[in-house]
């Protein structure tokens, strides 16, 4: 299939008539066949972001955006060939679902013949032949989004945008569709762009993750840079779950409420305070007295896969802690955090507060 | 119970009101086929009152079914487009729009129809027309249409819809046909038989308007009430009923089939 | 989408044109012609205060808005009670009871007119009951009492169904949980229904009070004779061909029918379903 193009982002901003800036300018670029997701709260600017590549809205002036190099910041969207999956799905409900796929290609003005083949890849690509002739009204959620998918393929599209497609389905759903999802971009090979708020999504589904906050970029990089090597305490904090602790540092070590942190193989050494970040799964829990860093259970909660203990006392702020489901631990009991080897990541300081 | 008693109270008031509508309408109805209506049924049953009102009035008749037509096809070609507009790129003009548009609801049509004598009176043929009327109807039906098609299209979200479409690649007049107006049905059906139910019966503006070559029904109706005896007043509303009764009808189940799809998930 | 700007624009056309060429220029017309040369050949704004100056005027005014404010209060009575019991009881014979009260929406004013002739003419039930009962021959509906009547016969349906279909709207689960609290019946209709309900009487209200300021075909079945505001502005408008006046008092009886509408829908009770 098609491999789809490179993008370019140069300068793109997205200011709306009541003055409100929902996206600054920003700078991206994504390779060809590339799977890049904007990963961020709601009103972080990433929905901007892909209706800008789509063509759904005009960016600011001086702006440009590009297709394999091709200018395209002013040409329409029914003119830049792109796929979108809509949140909602965007279903016409006054047509089939084979007649939904083939509204692409009807519109292109290719012939019955080639169209109703295409179709059939389609049906047989997203594995819903049996759907051809049904009702939109008639399909449930997981079905809706094939056939979505299904219908933005169609068209082989330069790019396929995706703006939130999984997030409308219940959580078994959605977690079976995404490992599917993630196979048929892979195999499709096309630069597709995949809007979601939900980290374990962006994780499973991008080569790259772009973090978003506020209209601006926060972080970008490879899954497993954004989780290890957060660039800032949002992006810890957005991204998995974390414990952001401050603390003086002396002696090479980071001094805390509880205890100290050996700080040997981060880096760091000369800043008299410092703020670092430690993953819940990192820390081990061992018994208080062979520990340099302690403090108090004051919650636990079974999960069955693990549990979530509360600790106080470690650090200024309660540290979590997620250890296996075999330990027997009780609130009240004393217990030593033991981080496993390079699990600790400083945070830069931030310039902006917010 | 402690319910029997508002329980009774309202069912009572109900009742009352519904023999209060449907009594004079039973009666003229009955007046309508009954030889001598001041001796009662016993006078016997006839038809000869109706075969009088269609040799009188056939004419107002099928004059206000093709007004109705016609005021119908006008109020498609524009209210559909301008719901449309309203719904997918609002903005203060098209606030202000709607809201001149409605304006002829509120304004009695006694005043419009004296507004658009004053301005139209000169052209003759025009004047003359029953295009005067259905220009007339137009004024009065639009906002009913663009309201019906308006919320049927803010319900289905019509904006991403179209934005779908846009992506496959079809441009905006091909969307509005392929897409806004199919989507838009369930509306457009409603509007419409408001519009036709609306035109057929419309006497404020209409009687006005009109001119002895283009009565319609409501104005035949007047007359007969005014001049002929209360047999053919009868017989003619008869007519009128059995006309609006199956607009009604439908109208019913438009509304009800409309409920029973927005109840889907 | 810019392509979906321009053609939203392009969709406003034939709207603009035919409301400006049948309504708007005609309306401003209208304006003029109320301020302009009567066939007393006097010019001025005077004319639009005649409503309040002028004997004749004013008492039409005063009993078009007395008999709208009345017709208003009664129907909302009614269809309320009526609106909220249909809505929240099923019972046999229920379907047929909503049919026979919604069927005369579609009727105009003059069929209205005939069904007051038909309760309360010469010929009518009210007449032969009271003949029958042996008294005297009671005739109303050439008068206020029938134009009353006739407007109620109007305003019942489209004030009923509003009620019902914000009734019918109304979350089940919110009744429960009062009365879960303790909420006897009457509490419940004063706490929970009641306040539910009110801007669907704001609405309803103000379109049948407008419509009662401006209804025409129920009075000019009924009777010339009846001075509500409308058949005011006929009389001047055919008989003394006075078309300044009937200009003038137009525009004053349309600004507060729409006045009442505008209020209405500025504390809340935004559009209903039929109006007409």
């Amino acid at each position: 299939m098609t491999a789809g193009v490179s993008i370019e982002l140069k300068g793109i901003a997205k200011t709306y008539a009541g003055g409100v800036q929902a996206l600054k300018p920003t700078d991206l670029a994504v390779a060809r066949g590339e799977t890049l997701v904007f990963l961020g709260p709601s009103g972080c600017g990433k929905t901007t972001c892909l209706r800008l590549i789509a063509g759904l809205e005009m960016p600011d002036p001086n702006g440009s955006l590009s297709f394999d190099g091709e200018d395209v910041t002013r040409t329409e969207i029914e003119d830049r060939n792109v796929g979108m999956v809509f949140q909602s799905y965007a279903l016409f409900p006054n047509m089939s679902v084979a007649e939904n796929i083939g509204y692409g290609l009807k519109v292109r003005k290719i012939a019955p013949a080639e169209r109703d083949r295409r179709v059939r890849e389609m049906l047989a690509l997203c594995g819903i032949e049996a759907l051809s002739e049904r009702a939109i009204d008639q399909l449930s959620g997981g079905q809706r989004q094939r056939v979505a998918l299904a219908r933005a393929v169609a068209i082989r599209p330069r790019v396929l945008l995706l703006d939130e497609p999984l997030t409308a389905l219940d959580a078994a759903l959605r977690e079976r569709l995404r490992g599917e999802l993630d196979q048929l971009l892979r195999s499709l090979g096309i630069t597709s762009i995949y809007v979601t708020h939900d980290q374990a999504e962006a994780m499973a589904l991008g080569d790259r993750i772009v973090v978003m906050r506020q209209g601006a970029i926060a972080q970008i990089g490879a899954p497993r840079d954004i989780y290890f090597r957060p660039a800032s305490r949002f992006v810890a904090e957005f991204v998995g779950a974390a414990n952001v602790l401050s603390g003086e540092v002396r002696d090479g070590s980071l001094h805390l409420e509880g205890g100290k942190l050996a700080l040997a193989g981060t880096g760091v050494g000369h800043d008299r305070s410092l703020m670092v970040m430690l993953r819940p799964e990192s820390i081990r829990l061992i018994a208080p007295d062979q520990a340099v860093w302690r403090g108090r259970i004051s919650a636990v909660s079974f999960l069955g896969d693990r549990q979530r203990v509360t600790v106080t006392g470690a650090a200024a702020q309660p540290v979590t802690v997620e250890p296996g489901n075999d330990l027997e631990l009780a609130i009240g009991d004393l217990v030593g955090l033991d981080p496993a080897p390079g699990s600790l990541v400083v945070i830069p300081k931030e310039t902006d507060s917010a | 119970m402690r319910r029997r008693l508002p329980f009774m109270l309202a069912l009572s008031l109900t009742l009352l009101t519904a023999m209060f509508l449907v009594v004079p309408a039973l009666m003229s109805m009955l007046a309508g086929v009954t030889s001598v209506y001041a001796r009662g049924i016993s006078s016997g049953l006839t038809t000869e009152w109706i075969i009088e009102v269609w040799r009188l009035y056939a004419d107002t008749i099928w004059r206000s079914i093709l007004i109705a037509l016609l005021t119908l096809l006008a109020t498609l070609l524009i209210g559909v487009p301008v719901a449309y507009a309203f719904v997918v790129n609002p903005s203060r003009f098209t606030r202000i729009l709607d809201e001149i548009m409605t304006l002829p609801l509120a304004v009695p049509g006694l005043a419009v129809a004296l507004a658009m004598l004053q301005l139209y009176g000169g052209f003759t043929d025009f004047r003359r027309s029953s295009l005067f009327i259905v220009a007339g109807h137009v004024v009065f039906t639009l906002p009913f249409m663009v309201r019906a098609v308006a919320a049927t299209l803010s319900a289905v979200d019509i904006r991403t819809l179209e934005e779908g479409a846009a992506s496959l690649g079809a441009r905006p007049l091909r969307r509005f046909l392929d897409i806004v107006v199919p989507a838009a049905m369930p509306g457009i059906l409603a509007g419409s038989l408001m519009v036709v139910t609306l035109s057929i019966g419309e006497f404020n503006l209409t009687w006005m308007l009109h001119t002895p070559l283009t009565k319609t029904l409501p104005v035949g109706l007047a007359d007969s009430y005014a001049s002929m005896r209360l047999e053919i007043a009868s017989a003619y509303t008869l007519v009128f009923f059995i006309m609006i009764m199956p607009l009604l009808i439908a109208m019913q189940i438009a509304a009800r089939a409309n409920a029973g799809k927005e109840a889907l998930p | 989408m810019k392509s979906r700007r321009l053609f939203a624009i392009t969709c406003l056309v034939p709207a603009v044109l035919v409301v400006t060429a049948f309504f708007v220029i005609p309306a401003v017309m209208l304006l003029f012609i109320g301020a302009g040369k009567g066939p007393d050949g006097e010019a001025g704004l005077w004319r639009y205060l005649a409503v309040l100056t002028t004997e004749r005027y004013r008492s039409a005014m005063v009993s078009t808005v007395i008999l709208s404010l009345l017709v208003t209060a009664v129907t909302l009575v009614i269809g309320g009670i009526s609106g909220v019991f249909l809505a929240r009881n099923r019972f046999a014979g229920r379907g047929i009871l909503v049919a026979c009260l919604t069927f005369p929406l579609a009727f105009p004013g003059v069929v209205v007119g005939f069904m007051v002739i038909m309760l309360a003419g010469r010929l009518g039930l009210i007449a032969s009951i009271s003949v029958a009962l042996g008294g005297d021959r009671l005739v109303f509906a050439y008068s206020m009492a029938g134009l009353f009547l006739g407007y109620l016969y109007f305003s019942i349906p489209r004030v009923l169904l509003t009620v019902m279909g914000v009734a019918e709207k109304l979350d089940g689960r919110l009744i429960e949980a009062a009365r879960s609290l303790g909420a006897g019946p009457w509490a419940v209709q004063r706490d929970i229904v009641l306040p539910a309900l009110a801007p669907a009487f704001v609405a309803a209200g103000s379109i049948c009070f407008a419509t009662s300021m401006g209804a025409f075909g129920t009075a000019f079945t009924l009777a010339t004779r009846i001075d509500v505001l409308p058949m005011v502005i006929y009389q001047e408008f055919t008989e003394s061909a006075n078309i300044a006046m009937a200009a003038a008092l137009s525009v004053m009886l349309g600004l507060v029918a729409w006045l009442i509408l505008a209020l209405a829908r500025l504390n809340g009770g935004s559009s209903v379903a039929a109006a007409g």
